[in-house]
């Protein structure tokens, strides 16, 4: 059990600074979907039952223009679809738990818990109780996440907007990716999949994270087999 | 359609992508070929990326490479501390106190 706790623990502390970057984010979104007329449970709930912060924007934006139910579920899908990426490159870590374990891990699996834990997963690979660290810092964020939800509806956007606490998302995910690159197809990957998402940021859904991310992937792929053929690895 | 019947499938949804790939490749249904398992190293690097470069160099919707885009400095002088400190810590603060001197300038 110390190990279990000591492993959440340690996911919770990773997540930290990520609930900081988070909070306004929260906050911002439980006051747009009241703006958006969303009745005050089903704002809050939406941050439990769909618990995914780009969909639940994207979901208020479309509520407020009173696009029809079918076409929300599908955007939802769509600005999610990434979370698939997530799923795949996770699995390898999360095999050998019990169906009701790897059901708890995807439904708290967001882009902020995604990122300490492969990190960590891939430096230090499968542990015994490795999952608890996933647990933890999704498990942070998603209490995180309810609480600036309601702050959000009970008091509007209440924090000021030149306190950029949001900048600590980004810088926290430099924090863990610069580490990561430590030979050339890493590198190459992280570069081509930046340039990408940035030529490509006016596509919709989140689109463009998900052509930037596969491009990344392609690149970084490409460039380990032609090293490895070489007979280097 | 019902704003709670939207939420539940829109939830069920999101759950089932997070889950998709986590239940099929976990079961050892079948083999995951070499080749994605390689690919699957270079989530973190890219995805993570997708994520930082809009952040730096989007301000309010346009492309900004300028000294003026205090983000995009801050960003720069974080990415040196993150490289040379491999601290989290260390880095985000860094970062933070960066762009908040910037943005007195």
């Amino acid at each position: 059990m110390s190990e279990a706790r000591k492993m959440f623990l340690e996911g919770v502390r990773a997540e930290i600074p990520l609930l900081i970057g988070v909070f306004p984010f929260g906050m911002i979104y439980g006051a747009l979907a009241l703006d958006a007329g969303l009745s005050t449970s089903a704002a809050q709930l939406m941050s439990s039952i769909v618990f995914a912060g780009s969909a639940q924007f994207v979901t208020t934006q479309l509520v407020s223009e009173n696009a029809p139910g079918f076409v929300i579920v599908l955007t939802i899908a769509v600005v999610n679809l990434r979370h698939m990426l997530y799923s795949a490159s996770l699995a390898p870590y999360l095999k050998n738990l019990s169906l009701r374990w790897k059901a708890l891990l995807s439904y708290l699996l967001t882009d902020e818990a995604y990122a300490p834990s492969i990190i960590k997963y891939e430096k230090d690979g499968l542990q015994p109780f490795s999952h608890w660290f996933l647990f933890g810092a999704g498990f942070a964020l998603w209490f995180n996440w309810q609480i600036c939800t309601a702050l959000g509806i009970f008091l509007g956007a209440a924090i000021p907007e030149e306190w950029p606490l949001d900048f600590a998302l980004p810088l926290t995910f430099i924090a863990m990716v610069v580490p990561v690159l430590k030979n050339r197809p890493m590198v190459a990957a992280a570069l081509s999949a930046g340039v990408v998402a940035l030529l490509a940021y006016n596509l919709p859904f989140k689109l463009g994270l998900i052509l930037a991310a596969l491009t990344g992937i392609l690149v970084g792929t490409i460039l380990e087999g032609k090293k490895s053929s070489g007979g280097t690895l | 359609m019902n704003i709670w019947l939207v939420l539940i499938l829109g939830g069920l949804i999101t759950f089932g992508m997070r889950f998709s790939l986590i239940y099929l490749l976990g079961e050892g249904r079948f083999e995951v070929p070499e080749t994605m398992s390689k690919a699957l190293h270079y989530v973190p690097p890219a995805v993570l990326s997708a994520i930082i470069f809009p952040e730096l160099f989007y301000r309010a919707d346009a492309l900004d490479i300028s000294l003026g885009n205090t983000r995009l400095m801050a960003g720069i002088i974080a990415i040196l501390v993150a490289w040379f400190s491999k601290n989290t810590l260390v880095t985000i603060l860094v970062g933070m106190v960066a762009l908040l001197i910037l943005q007195l300038l």
